[in-house]
């Protein structure tokens, strides 16, 4: 049963080859969505199985503890693990109708599955360097994504996006070198233990400036973020939604788990700089979404300027404030990929992501109107939805503790962000169609090329709905992180299931 | 490249390297080596012969082969996760088959070795499809 643990991980493995050997289009539209709804599924098993015992944990070929690689799934990985495998879902459905001719769909699987796989590997392992190899796997296999459509920009943007994150791969090795070196262990557990007890503690801040910035430029925060709006508007729709879901957020786990377990050492230090990104962030990524007029643009700064919310959260550091942080990341993988999907509709409607040459689509299609509004309302924050919820707990929670500043700079991006929303709602949904006013093309979408975006916006209602329930797990998992006995325990003693 | 020379000596080096690349493979377990450093060497002595006898010529016949061997060398390491499985213990444990052969002496077998072979075609498969793309003339 314990081997559930790393499943995510070798189901996909196990789609890479299949897909390698049998390359049928016909099979990957079906393979695809059916293995994703199962990976969907193994995640919400595993969940439960957390919530049963709260840190699950499997010495990979038996190796104890602090020699063998551990794969560890606690209440924080576990609700990762579900969000992601939703969006895969979603946009394993969405790419049968949006993918284009000229990019194989059975490659693109493969690719996606070697993403899958980087990702889920990157939220369950325990040890530091296998986290490396993880986040190369994604870095491999999302370039190839970005690049799948063999033209100029893509390639360019590709490379750009390659380099920095490269810069990024190279300081975190040389983070897990220095921390090798000064304590001889990589596993996570056993570096938290280690640490605590440690007078010396203050030796880690080399290697915890390097993590600081590789993490950065993979979470995409403030002086580090150019690979993103370089990268990000250049390939395929459903590429973009993918990336816009999953990749940061990638880096912001990582973040809040370094910045938990073991980089704990100098909180005064530490957690201040990373509030002072966090607002950076937050206003930089915000302005410039709020300066352009094409709508993947848009979408990608604002990208930035949400992860700064939830640096934010990690920063201000206290349990209230990571289970806001933990929340807003959970709201906005499926509220931004959702905010995607849609443009990626209005593009396919009109044939172009500029919003002055869009308008009229809300008397053309209602739906697509209602589709954009609601993950619009839940990045801005209107109360039902789930946005709301979580920059209500990441505010009260600045406000608790005294962080008068960041609490102001937040609200203030909440405009922002409620600015560049309400553009695109006018510019593409209310404005008449610029010029004639005739589109000079009509599309009415299929069913199935609505379901992705309608699943996504029922999870955010449902999100809003039962903010209670969502906020005990970000809660459970903030407990976790800040007091994370249980979770050394379970890693280093070995406590059978 | 037409070299008499490069010729006669990729058609003896070539076994040379195989040799040694089985070599590396098969004392990887405990010592320096493994299938990651044998199928690079692998690699290197269909890339060797290549060049002697031009590439170009070899990768017509072998049209699809870099990518058959690797997902041949993934799903050899997606079979070697079984043993370990079915007898109930951690994925990926090492499960070692001792049996005694006449001349040879006894042999040790494991799912280890099986997850080396399995990364020896794959990074053979991974070093030709690097070699191809770069030879190929547009």
């Amino acid at each position: 049963m314990i081997t559930l643990v790393a499943l995510p991980i070798l189901i996909p493995f196990v789609l890479i080859i299949g897909m390698l050997v049998c390359r049928s289009d016909k099979l990957a539209r079906w393979l695809g969505p059916v293995a994703s709804g199962l990976l969907l599924l193994l995640t919400v098993v595993l969940f439960v199985f957390v919530q049963k015992h709260g840190v699950l944990a499997i010495q990979m070929g038996g190796w104890e503890a602090p020699f063998g690689i551990t794969l560890v799934v606690d209440y924080l990985s576990a609700l990762m693990l579900v969000v992601s495998a939703i969006i895969l879902f979603v946009i394993a459905v969405y790419a049968l109708n949006f993918l284009p001719d000229s990019i194989n769909i059975n490659r693109f699987f493969i690719f996606f599955f070697g993403l899958a796989m980087g990702m889920n590997g990157a939220f369950v392992t325990g040890d530091v360097f296998n986290l490396f190899v993880w986040f190369e796997v994604m870095l491999m296999s999302s370039f190839v994504l970005i690049t799948m459509g063999r033209s100029k920009d893509q390639l360019e943007g590709g490379i750009k996006y390659l380099a920095l994150n490269l810069v990024g791969s190279l300081l975190f090795l040389a983070g897990v070198g220095l921390l090798y070196g000064k304590t001889g262990t990589l596993n996570m557990a056993h570096l938290a233990e280690i640490l605590k007890n440690d007078d010396q503690a203050i030796l880690m801040n080399t290697s915890a400036v390097l993590f600081f910035i590789a993490f950065g430029i993979k979470a995409a925060v403030f002086p580090l973020y150019f690979w993103l709006p370089a990268s990000y508007h250049t390939p395929n729709i459903t590429i973009s939604s993918l990336f816009a879901g999953l990749l940061t957020k990638v880096g912001v786990y990582t973040f809040i788990r370094f910045f938990t377990l073991f980089f704990v050492h100098d909180p005064q230090f530490w957690h201040q700089i990373l509030l002072v990104v966090a607002g950076f962030t937050m206003v930089a990524g915000g302005l410039a979404a709020a300066a352009h007029y094409e709508t993947r643009r848009i979408l990608s700064y604002h990208i930035i300027s949400q992860i700064g919310y939830m640096i934010m959260g990690l920063g201000i550091f206290t349990p209230l404030a990571i289970a806001g942080a933990i929340f807003f990341t959970l709201h906005n993988m499926i509220a931004k990929t959702n905010t995607f999907l849609v443009s990626g509709m209005i593009n396919k409607a009109r044939g172009t992501f500029e919003l002055k040459e869009i308008g009229g689509l809300f008397k053309e299609s209602p739906l697509t109107a209602i589709l954009f509004m609601i993950p619009a309302f839940a990045l801005a924050g209107v109360p039902p939805i789930s946005g709301f919820f979580a920059k209500f707990i990441l505010i009260k929670a600045g406000i608790e503790n005294g962080n008068y500043v960041i609490t102001a700079v937040a609200i203030f991006t909440a405009m922002l962000t409620l600015y560049s929303m309400i553009k695109i709602w006018n510019e593409a949904f209310l404005k008449k169609q610029p010029g004639n006013g005739n589109p000079g093309r009509s599309y009415s979408f299929s069913f199935a090329e609505y379901f992705p975006s309608v699943l996504l916006g029922i999870v955010s209602i449902l999100m809003g709905i039962f903010a209670m329930y969502v906020f005990g797990y970000t809660m459970e998992a903030a407990n976790q992180l800040i007091n994370p006995d249980l979770y050394i325990e379970t890693v280093l003693k070995g406590i059978k299931l | 490249m037409n070299s008499v020379i490069l010729q006669l000596a990729a058609k003896y080096l070539k076994w040379l390297f195989i040799v040694f690349a089985v070599l590396a493979l098969i004392r990887g377990h405990n010592s320096p080596g493994g299938g990651f450093i044998g199928g690079l060497m692998a690699g290197l002595a269909i890339v060797y012969n290549g060049f002697a006898y031009d590439t170009f010529r070899i990768k017509e016949r072998l049209q699809n082969f870099p990518e058959w061997l690797i997902a041949g060398g993934l799903f050899v390491i997606v079979l070697s996760f079984f043993p370990s499985l079915l007898l109930g213990e951690t994925i990926m444990s090492g499960v070692w088959l001792k049996i005694s052969l006449p001349l040879v002496g006894e042999l040790k077998l494991g799912s280890p070795l099986l997850f080396d072979i399995g990364v020896f075609f794959t990074v053979i498969g991974v070093t030709l499809m690097f070699i191809f793309s770069l030879t190929q003339k547009r």
